[in-house]
């Protein structure tokens, strides 16, 4: 509504960011106090000074290192792997004409009502048997292409590619691919740093999967948390170090790249 | 550079017409290699399309299609996590989860926690996007701010929530305290528990969804507004009468895969518990249905009860899905949704 906003917006807007703000801050305070400050009430608003310590103490506690490569690797790995797939699908379904592709459209957008949690039993017997079963690979294996990357794809493409340029292409002789290549890619360069960034996130806060499918000894990011957390005896100075390092590779790319996120959350949305 | 042509995966048959044999009609004057092209050519044209989307497709096949059905066959057996497929034994698997206590109880836990979250996480989404929805200074990073919450993992946002209401020395207590009330033993007690597991998937949520409404609300023509206002309604009316019903499509939106996400909540309660076998609490008063999918595959290795339990949460899911769609069909015959949408 375009009204210059008052006090009252901006205050309860203030609060918001606040709440939102609030708890991320409180894991960092706790983590930065002695074990023995941690667990008694309401502590000061001033980071303790212990952190490092702390975060020393996670290392020696976990194998934080190899959780942090892996989490990377699954999570680039399959943002590649979704943008270049979603792209070409996405492309097709937007762009070219072929026979059925309007039901076979709908039913990728009908694939994305099915829970994934599903499919979790079979899925471990069949990494199992073809002996991926705790390697990164089976967590890398059912993200390579997804429903809502291919529907978000051909619904950016359908206005951003214009057919003229296609037609033209393709009286110049050019192969499908390279049309695809010339026309399409530049074109979706913009939708595709989105998705990327979106399936960089989802990855990195996925949990029940990786939680079944890899051993203690070679876990993600939150798997290795789950550990740090299952301890019998609560220090939460440790944890809450624990679950700060954890987060800060993902707010430093949300510093780099927020505004991205916010704009696809609001185009995925508007289309859909 | 020529195109590989797949082997499988397209019906080849239907386009590609048989090649006609070479030594017979004699071609003229090199207009055989010309035509050969133009051959190649079509069947890219037609072939390609079919080649890009093959992907998914199979994937899907071989992660989602494949699974489903296989859910079922090993929800019909003995089959155990070490020992693989035993007998047949029909419906068993399925009657003993639905005669486990644990059932009813983690499934009314999952739509308590569900209904806890949802409702208030759509009406404080509105609001905010309302609030957003105005001339403000620094617009990105006011959007920006809202969706903080979201790049922290379930995992995460489940371990601090969970000191938070320690119920011992946890804050929500302390600041209770106060106020003059009395601790809550946010571990213990099962509404407690429900409430603040709510809160978590609340936090991380509200503002991704603000922004999907904030989308939408910045596609309702302002002329709406400034002829409403003429007539002299005022901002709450304008937001009740014109803003929510313009919305519907996306409010629909957000409900469905806000469903289908609650009700697979898993790591908050996982990580919310603080007992040592972490099924959702002492008497499994925060456990939800994938915990207990967890529980009967990888705990208990009966990964046949963990079919049929994984089968019975999507025969819930999608019950769910049709009632919100007549639920919603239903407000909108009634025209306007009134302020408790």
């Amino acid at each position: 509504m375009s009204r210059r906003p008052g006090f009252l917006v901006y205050g309860l807007l203030i609060a918001f960011v606040l709440g939102s703000a609030a708890p991320l801050y409180w894991s960092f305070l706790l983590g930065s106090q002695t074990k023995e400050e941690a667990s008694q009430g309401i502590p000061p608003l001033l980071p303790g000074g212990h952190f490092l310590d702390n975060a020393q103490r996670v290392l020696d506690s976990l194998p934080f290192w190899k959780a942090l490569g892996n989490s990377l690797m699954v999570s680039t790995v399959t943002a590649c792997s979704v943008v270049f797939f979603c792209t070409l699908a996405g492309y097709a379904f937007a762009k070219l004409r072929f026979r059925g592709s309007g039901p076979l459209m709908v039913f990728v957008i009908a694939t994305m009502a099915v829970p994934t949690q599903l499919g979790v039993v079979p899925l471990f017997i069949l990494m199992s048997k073809l002996g991926w079963a705790g390697s990164v690979w089976s967590v890398v294996i059912p993200w390579l292409v997804t429903a809502f990357g291919v529907f978000f794809m051909r619904q950016y493409l359908v206005d951003a590619v214009p057919d003229e340029l296609i037609e033209a292409a393709r009286m110049d002789g050019c192969s499908q691919i390279r049309t695809f290549l010339t026309v399409a890619v530049p074109a979706a360069r913009p939708a595709a740093a989105i998705l990327w960034l979106f399936t960089f996130m989802q990855v990195w806060t996925d949990f029940f999967w990786p939680l079944i499918a890899l051993p203690p000894d070679n876990p993600t990011i939150q798997v290795a948390l789950n550990q740090l957390q299952s301890g019998y005896f609560k220090d939460f100075s440790l944890v809450l170090a624990g679950t700060t390092l954890a987060t800060i590779p993902l707010l430093v790319l949300f510093v780099l790249a927020g505004r991205q996120l916010v704009s696809g959350i609001m185009q995925g949305a508007v289309k859909g | 550079m020529s195109t590989s042509l797949p082997t499988r995966g397209g019906d080849t048959e239907t386009v590609s017409p048989p090649r006609p044999p070479g030594p017979k009609g004699q071609p003229t004057g090199g207009s055989g290699r010309p035509q050969w092209r133009q051959r190649l050519s079509r069947l890219d044209h037609t072939l390609a399309p079919y080649l890009y989307i093959s992907p998914f497709f199979l994937l899907f096949l071989v992660i989602g299609m494949f699974p489903l059905l296989y859910t079922a066959w090993v929800s019909v057996h003995d089959w155990s996590l070490l020992g693989g497929k035993g007998e047949f034994v029909g419906l068993d698997n399925y009657r003993e989860v639905l005669q486990n206590p644990y059932f009813t109880k983690q499934l009314v836990n999952t739509i308590s926690i569900f209904a806890i979250s949802s409702v208030p996480q759509i009406l404080i989404a509105l609001v905010l996007a309302a609030l957003l929805d105005n001339q403000l200074r620094a617009r990105t990073a006011w959007r920006m701010s809202i969706l903080l919450p979201f790049v922290v993992s379930p995992v995460a946002v489940a371990i601090i929530f969970g000191s938070l209401y320690g119920d011992r020395y946890g804050l929500a207590n302390e600041i209770l305290g106060v106020v003059g009330i009395d601790p809550v033993s946010w571990h213990t007690n099962r509404l407690a528990s429900h409430v603040a597991i709510a809160t978590m998937v609340n936090w991380r949520w509200t503002g991704y969804n603000a922004l999907i409404f904030l989308a939408a609300m910045q596609a309702v023509p302002r002329e709406l507004y400034e002829s409403a206002a003429i007539d002299g309604a005022g901002r709450l009316r304008q937001f009740l009468s014109i803003t929510v019903p313009m919305i519907r499509p996306t409010m629909i939106f957000v409900i469905i895969t806000s469903t289908i996400g609650g009700l697979q909540v898993f790591a908050e309660p996982r990580l919310f518990d603080q007992t040592t076998a972490r099924n959702g609490g002492s008497d499994r008063q925060f456990g939800t249905i994938t915990m207990l999918i967890y529980d009967f595959g990888w705990q208990l290795r009966d990964l046949g009860r963990a079919s049929a339990t994984a089968w019975l949460l999507f025969l819930v899911i999608c019950a769910f899905a049709v009632v919100n769609f007549l639920l919603i069909r239903r407000l909108g015959r009634l025209g306007t949704i009134g302020g408790r949408g």
